[in-house]
């Protein structure tokens, strides 16, 4: 009944959603109010009839309903609740549910609060969105339906895969969603200004928020699922270069450009086509990112050829709305009318150059994805590209957009004084210069790439940070001024602060964990010591345990720095009975920002465990710095002049511009 | 400057960028790429000692062997040829005898392979890519694979799920 009910309501919603796609643009274009707010109503049943048939399959799910193929196929009666819940988006089917769900929220927020908003944007907006919901209600539909029953319904489900057996599951999927599907809304934003031929600085005023929010989601995501990685996989590593994660970093790329160019649009009026583009850019890679890891390409090229079903319809929606929103904004974009003049020198000239990097290196991300993919397609010859691919390509574009990061906010909008900005960089530079020599004189010998790359690091930290001193005058006025002009500060320079130094932390951590990981590997067997970067580790025992839907082996480490006992670690073995498969469940002591990992192989006969151990120097920040930039994000949000519906500030304070 | 020049400017910049960029591309192109073979493959190609690559099939049954220190020794073989190999370090969860494997590393003077990583989809019913594609195109497919590739597929969480798990070397 309540899988009926679910399938019902997806169907109801498909019904709404074709509505929503065609009356409010005949009311636009009849100049009807009445058909107009159609959209209104329509996105907002639509996310009632969507949160409904969500809720449905969770139901399923939680009261273990095997009569129904999803959940018999990834749930388990004596699964954990809140892995029952998970479960839900732990499949294709579910996490298509998932998918469309947050896509009728987002059209639901802005149905909600979208009242600023001129009448016939709002039909447009909604009813673009309205067409990307169509096209994946009807692929749910017809080829996902996660309420299909099974005839005979069997006592117990086959339980979800292991590795996803994990709080991370919790968070990962929905965030990383969120941030997917927000950038349907600056798409939609962008196809509706090119349907109606009209774009102004209002129109990013109305975008940027919602990118914003797309965007902090997508790098929580993006932060969250590395940890996962790092922690559930067992070896310790953070970041794979593998096709999935490039599909979620994609998006992440443009998107971060687009935040930065729609920054500009709205200041200045300038980059409006640019922006236009980026927006369509941004969401067509988030569904690219959704064709390749949903269409099974990726596991296989045959499993697509042989079952294209579901991968042809994905093909199919990328190549309508990609083709469809590339081809209007050839045809259309000619008509937008052009924006500022700018000096190359000149914080547009400074977001400009953020793009072009930002974009190129995404482009050369796309290129290591898909190149082995199409070679295979055309030649059948087989290549992997990894990480040195990627170290090869991104790196070196990374480096000058560091360098650059700094100086964007110190430039005056319009035309900029360089010099200026760099003798207000100069403390900056000198501290960056000192992080480096002292690096280098403490870690003599040894890499010479990792000290430059801390520097660089450190001038972003500092750069970020004398930007802050600038605006406020600290050191320079007396503190209870400073103090007072800190607050006056609009939320969003302090939002580029945290973001901009958030990228250098992430650039701290990444350095000190590729460079100065040290790890050991070998069998132990009872009472027998390693010792890693100082630390002593002892084993203890291992003993057995009985978990809800597995068994696991134990084992028990004493971890001692200079013969001061610090803290038992319990890495552990999990064996899970349904499914036959066993997961490495790793042991973590946190010291500081850096930390120690221990993570159990195979048992010889002779009862030696084979282990693994690694010291992660500063490895932790590699995802507090995504935090911060997520953080930074967040204060920029909330500040007033993008806060949904807030009215347009009064325009006193021209000399502290927000630097975004 | 005039409209057109700083025009010229930006679209002379961005050229530079993007030649940069591909020249890049290219160069890592040429470096870092790794071709796949089967032990077939290998004996057809006569691949050089020394250049690396990567190596698919199945895990011969009784081959594993374990020897000190962790260092470990298996056949791969894909029907036509086997392959020895040889890798020091902790084989992944889902490393079994009779179960498809991908390892990287490069022939030694004696033939040997010598893996420095040993890669194993997490998931015990999945199939590498690579080894079903070239066991099909021998003809050593066995359609039970083809239920559980897909079963494997259908696992594939939103993202990240489908993870290499690797066995990382000493």
């Amino acid at each position: 009944m309540i899988a009926e009910a679910g399938h019902y309501a997806l169907v109801l919603a498909l019904a709404l959603a074709l509505i929503q796609s065609t009356v409010p643009i005949l009311g636009a274009r009849l100049h009807d109010p009445a058909l107009m707010n159609v959209a209104r109503s329509t996105a907002l049943a639509q996310l009632l009839f969507v949160g409904g048939s969500f809720a449905a399959l969770v139901t399923l799910h939680v009261t273990s309903d095997f009569s129904v193929v999803n959940v018999f196929e990834n749930s388990h009666s004596l699964k954990p609740l809140i892995y029952k819940i998970t479960g839900v988006w732990g499949n294709h089917e579910g996490s298509m549910l998932l998918w469309v769900s947050i896509l009728a929220l987002f059209g639901g927020l802005v149905a909600a609060f979208g009242n600023n908003l001129p009448l016939s944007l709002r039909a447009h907006v909604l009813a673009v969105q309205a067409w990307i919901a169509s096209a994946f209600y009807l692929f749910i539909l017809i080829t996902s339906n996660p309420f299909l029953r099974i005839a005979n319904p069997p006592i117990e489900g086959r339980d979800l895969n292991p590795v996803l057996q994990d709080i991370g599951l919790a968070v990962h999927p929905p965030m990383l969603y969120l941030g997917y599907v927000g950038f349907s809304i600056s798409f939609s934003f962008a196809v509706a200004a090119l349907l109606e031929g009209r774009i102004d600085a209002a129109w990013a005023r109305w975008v940027r928020p919602w990118t914003l929010l797309a965007w902090i989601f997508l790098t929580l995501g993006i932060a969250m699922g590395s940890y996962w990685a790092y922690y559930e996989l067992g070896w310790g590593g953070w970041w794979f270069w593998d096709p999935v994660e490039n599909a979620s970093l994609m998006p992440w790329l443009a998107g971060t450009a687009l935040l930065h160019s729609a920054v500009v649009m709205e200041k200045r009026n300038a980059l409006k086509v640019w922006t236009i583009l980026l927006s369509i850019l941004t969401f067509s890679l988030s569904l690219l990112g959704t064709f390749l890891v949903r269409s099974g390409v990726l596991t296989s090229v045959h499993a697509f050829a042989t079952d294209p079903e579901r991968g042809v319809f994905i093909l199919l929606i990328l190549c309508i709305f990609i083709g469809g929103s590339l081809s209007l904004y050839a045809w259309r974009a000619s008509a937008l009318k052009q924006g500022g003049l700018f000096a190359p020198i000149s914080r547009e000239g400074a977001l400009v150059l953020n793009n072009l990097f930002l974009t190129t290196a995404c482009a050369t991300v796309f290129i290591g994805t898909l190149y082995p993919l199409a070679l295979e397609v055309i030649t059948g010859d087989k290549i992997s590209v990894g990480a040195p691919f990627f170290n090869l390509t991104f790196a070196p574009l990374f480096v000058p957009l560091m360098i650059a990061v700094p100086f964007g906010p110190l430039l005056a909008w319009k035309r900029g004084d360089l010099l200026g900005a760099a003798q207000r960089l100069v403390a900056a530079g000198v501290v960056a210069l000192i992080a480096i020599a002292l690096l280098w004189a403490w870690t003599l010998g040894g890499s010479t790439l990792a000290p430059l790359a801390i520097g660089l690091a450190v001038f972003v930290i500092a750069g970020a940070l004398s930007d802050l001193v600038e605006r406020t005058g600290l050191f320079r006025l007396p503190l209870g001024t400073a103090l007072r002009r800190a607050r006056g500060l609009p939320r969003s320079s302090w939002g580029t602060v945290f973001a901009h130094a958030g990228v250098g932390v992430a650039l701290i951590g990444i350095v000190c964990e590729t460079t100065w990981n040290t790890e050991y590997i070998g069998s132990m067997k009872p009472h027998d010591v390693a010792h890693v970067a100082g630390y002593a580790l002892t084993l203890d025992g291992v003993r057995q345990r009985q978990g809800p839907n597995f068994r696991e082996m134990i084992a028990q480490f004493t971890a001692s720095l200079d013969g001061e006992r610090l803290s038992v670690m319990t890495p552990s073995k999990r064996s899970f009975t349904t499914r036959g498969s066993t997961t490495t469940e790793a042991a973590l002591l946190t010291r500081g920002a850096s930390q120690l990992y221990i993570s159990l192989g195979d048992t010889a006969a002779d009862g030696e465990i084979a282990v693994r151990i690694y010291h992660k120097p500063m490895v932790l920040l590699i995802w507090f710095g995504p935090v911060l930039m997520a953080f930074g994000g967040m204060l920029s949000l909330s500040d007033r002049r993008l806060r949904v519906g807030a009215p347009k500030p009064a325009r006193a304070s021209r000399q502290l511009q927000p630097a975004e | 400057m005039t409209r057109k020049q700083r025009r010229l400017t930006m679209i002379g910049g961005s050229l530079a960028v993007l030649a940069v960029a591909a020249a890049l591309v290219l160069n890592a192109m040429r470096d870092s790429i790794v071709f796949f073979s089967t032990p077939v493959m290998v004996a057809e190609k006569h691949i050089p000692a020394g250049r690396r690559f990567r190596l698919g099939g199945l895990v011969e049954k009784g081959s594993l062997v374990h020897g000190a220190d962790l260092a470990v020794t298996f056949k791969v073989g894909d029907g036509g040829a086997t392959l020895p190999v040889s890798f020091k370090g902790i084989l992944p969860d889902l490393f079994r005898e009779g179960q498809g494997v991908v390892a990287e590393g490069a022939l030694d003077a004696s033939g040997v392979f010598r893996a420095d990583t040993v890669l194993a989809k997490h998931d015990e019913t999945y199939m590498p890519k690579d080894v079903a594609d070239a066991l099909k195109k021998q003809g050593h497919w066995k359609d039970d694979y083809g239920g559980k590739s897909q079963a494997a597929q259908a696992d594939q969480n939103a993202q990240g799920a489908s993870r290499a798990a690797q066995g990382v070397p000493q």
